[in-house]
């Protein structure tokens, strides 16, 4: 498979693979063994408690039900609306930020040498804030009492004083989503930035000798060189987006069809002690990540092992 | 490259809309800090003239709040640290036989990185929750670092191995070549080219710690290891009444400073540690 040209001879060469072999596995064995003890026990704890009836409010009353929990689940319209919220807004938000993340990426790649350091890091500073910090900075913006946008844009059609924004889902969304976009495109715009970089400037100078556009070196030359850059971004932000949670829960908790599935599996598990049903909603949404995952990897081809140097 | 002056000008509007972009709500929840409990209503931006305040931040650093504030900020910053050398230091181990050795299964531990950062966090906690409460770890520092490690690990490994492919491992050996031992050629060599990397996961695993909400708010419920995002979504202010809008407002500038701090120094590491896994081959 490799040939890195070593002059072993061949019994020897069956030795120190071997040694190699096992000094691998105890450098890293432990990380693997932990990732497994965090997450995998967990679900399949998860699993094992989502057939059960069980509230921990009454703990003899629990039961062996098979798959009833789930039954219950997928029969209520809900979690259909969850889910519905849950995928709405991780289209939304990913759409935007690849292509703010994209025109954030290109500025920073772009920018004058003065002024490049200081994009960077001001672009930096979302991504380095709290998610709950950004939370309350948008909500108390909007927000009825404490905010300054309402007054602000009462020039707007459909806004004035007295709108409230988190009083219904129509407004409240696009406000989670928002703060959501601002926090992670710098995310998904370091990713594009790196794909930039990977562009052959060769590639793009030869473009621009044969006369080629701006638009046309873009469509021609350095998206289609950037693809397994955006794939990646855009996979990884969407599962990302996928379980969102701080956002909501602080800005509405949730309430006004607001609500998304980590909401939901939260509410049902830590705040009405129904484990059984809690974790069913667990399992479930899990099963939605996995699929996501394996949509992305067989349909959109993304090598999620080739973009991160597998070449050796 | 030479820059004509419509072009400055060009960049000078770029950047001062990407500045404003980034920094607004931070600037936003700042204002708002230094508002007093009658002038947050006020409907403005800014406090109203004359009225700007350092109430808020008395209430939590020396005040009332001061307790629930200054445990949690303690919480967070032990929880975040411990999660984070234990993340580093494993995954340095692991990102290096990666990278360096011949073994079979690298690419299921990849694999299983993979796996783990994309695990709905929400699916960890209702069974953490129960086992924690079974055996006494719910509601301790212990009981958030073991979970804190799904998030922090998948990611150190996966850029420190990103990170460790690119270092020429034939330094080492021509350092030997040239008669240093294999310690010394190693120390020499390689520790200086993957030193950067190093640290730079840890800054990147250090924020991810520092943000988790979900394990935060499920996994705990007193002071006695809640962190700072679940504190501030569980803060009541010094009045049952009242909605605790500026203190909030204050605490969120304090636990961001740090952070803000760590982005403008170390900048360059961030950016270079994210890209390089990609960029040179």
């Amino acid at each position: 498979m490799k040939a890195n040209g070593k002059n072993n001879r061949n019994n020897d060469y069956s030795d120190r693979a071997r040694a190699e072999r096992r000094l691998g596995w105890m450098l890293a064995g432990p990380a693997f063994i932990i990732m497994l003890a965090v997450t995998l026990y967990p679900i399949l704890q998860a699993f094992f408690d989502s057939l059960y009836a069980f509230r921990l409010t009454a703990p003899d009353e629990r039961e062996f039900i098979l798959l009833q929990n789930y039954v219950t689940i997928l029969s209520d319209p809900v979690w259909w609306r969850d889910l519905w919220t849950t995928v709405l807004i991780t289209i939304v938000t990913v759409a935007v930020e690849l292509v703010l993340g994209f025109a954030l990426a290109l500025v920073m790649h772009r920018a004058l040498k003065a002024v490049r350091g200081w994009l960077r890091t001001a672009i930096l500073v979302p991504y380095g804030i709290i998610t709950v910090v950004s939370a309350y900075a948008w909500f108390y913006a909007f927000d009825i009492s404490s905010g300054y946008v309402n007054s602000w844009f009462d020039w707007v059609p459909g806004i004035d004083q007295d709108l409230n924004w988190f009083a219904q889902a129509s407004t409240a969304l696009p406000v989670i989503m928002a703060s959501e976009i601002w926090k992670t495109t710098p995310f998904i715009s370091l990713l594009l930035l790196a794909g930039l970089a990977q562009v052959p400037d060769e590639l793009t100078e030869a473009a621009k000798v044969d006369g080629a556009t701006w638009w046309e070196q873009m469509r021609k030359v350095i998206i289609p060189n950037m693809k397994a850059a955006i794939m990646v971004a855009v996979l990884f932000r969407a599962l990302d987006a996928f379980r969102i949670f701080d956002n909501v829960f602080i800005m509405t908790n949730g309430q006004y069809g607001t609500e998304v599935l980590s909401l939901l599996a939260y509410r049902t598990s830590i705040t009405r002690l129904e484990i059984g049903l809690g974790s069913a909603v667990s399992v479930l949404l899990f099963v939605c990540v996995l699929l996501i995952s394996f949509v992305a990897i067989k349909v959109f081809k993304v090598d999620l092992a080739g973009t991160t140097g597998g070449k050796r | 490259m030479k820059s004509t002056g419509r072009e400055k000008l060009w960049w000078t509007i770029i950047s001062i809309a990407v500045l404003i972009y980034a920094l607004f709500p931070v600037a936003s929840i700042f204002a708002t800090s230094f508002k007093s409990a009658g002038d947050l209503t006020n409907g403005n931006f800014l406090p109203s003239p004359g009225a700007a305040t350092l109430d808020n931040y008395e209430q939590i650093l020396v005040g009332d709040a001061q307790e629930l504030f200054l445990t949690a900020l303690w919480n967070s910053i032990g929880i975040s640290l411990i999660a984070t050398a234990i993340a580093v230091v494993l995954a340095t181990l692991c990102a290096y036989a990666i990278a360096r050795l011949e073994f079979p299964g690298k690419k299921v531990i990849l694999t299983t990185a993979l796996a783990v950062s994309i695990f709905p966090v929400i699916s960890i906690v209702t069974p953490l929750f129960n086992l924690w409460r079974n055996i006494g770890l719910y509601d301790t520092w212990i009981g958030l670092i073991i979970p804190y490690l799904s998030l922090t690990l998948p990611i150190s490994i996966w850029t420190l191995a990103a990170f460790f492919r690119q270092i020429p491992w034939e330094l080492e050996q021509a350092a030997q070549v040239d008669g240093a031992t294999t310690w010394q050629a190693f120390r020499k060599a390689i520790v200086p080219l993957a030193a950067p990397g190093v640290f730079t996961t840890a800054i990147i695993a250090f924020f991810i710690a520092w943000n988790d909400f979900v394990y935060g708010i499920s996994l705990t419920s007193t002071e006695a290891a809640r962190p700072v995002p679940a504190a501030l979504a569980f803060f009541t202010g010094a009045s049952q009444f009242e909605s605790p809008t500026g203190a909030i407002s204050a605490a969120a500038i304090i636990v961001t400073i740090p952070v803000v701090l760590l982005v403008l120094l170390f900048q360059r590491q961030i950016v270079s540690g994210l890209t390089q896994g990609a960029v040179k081959g």
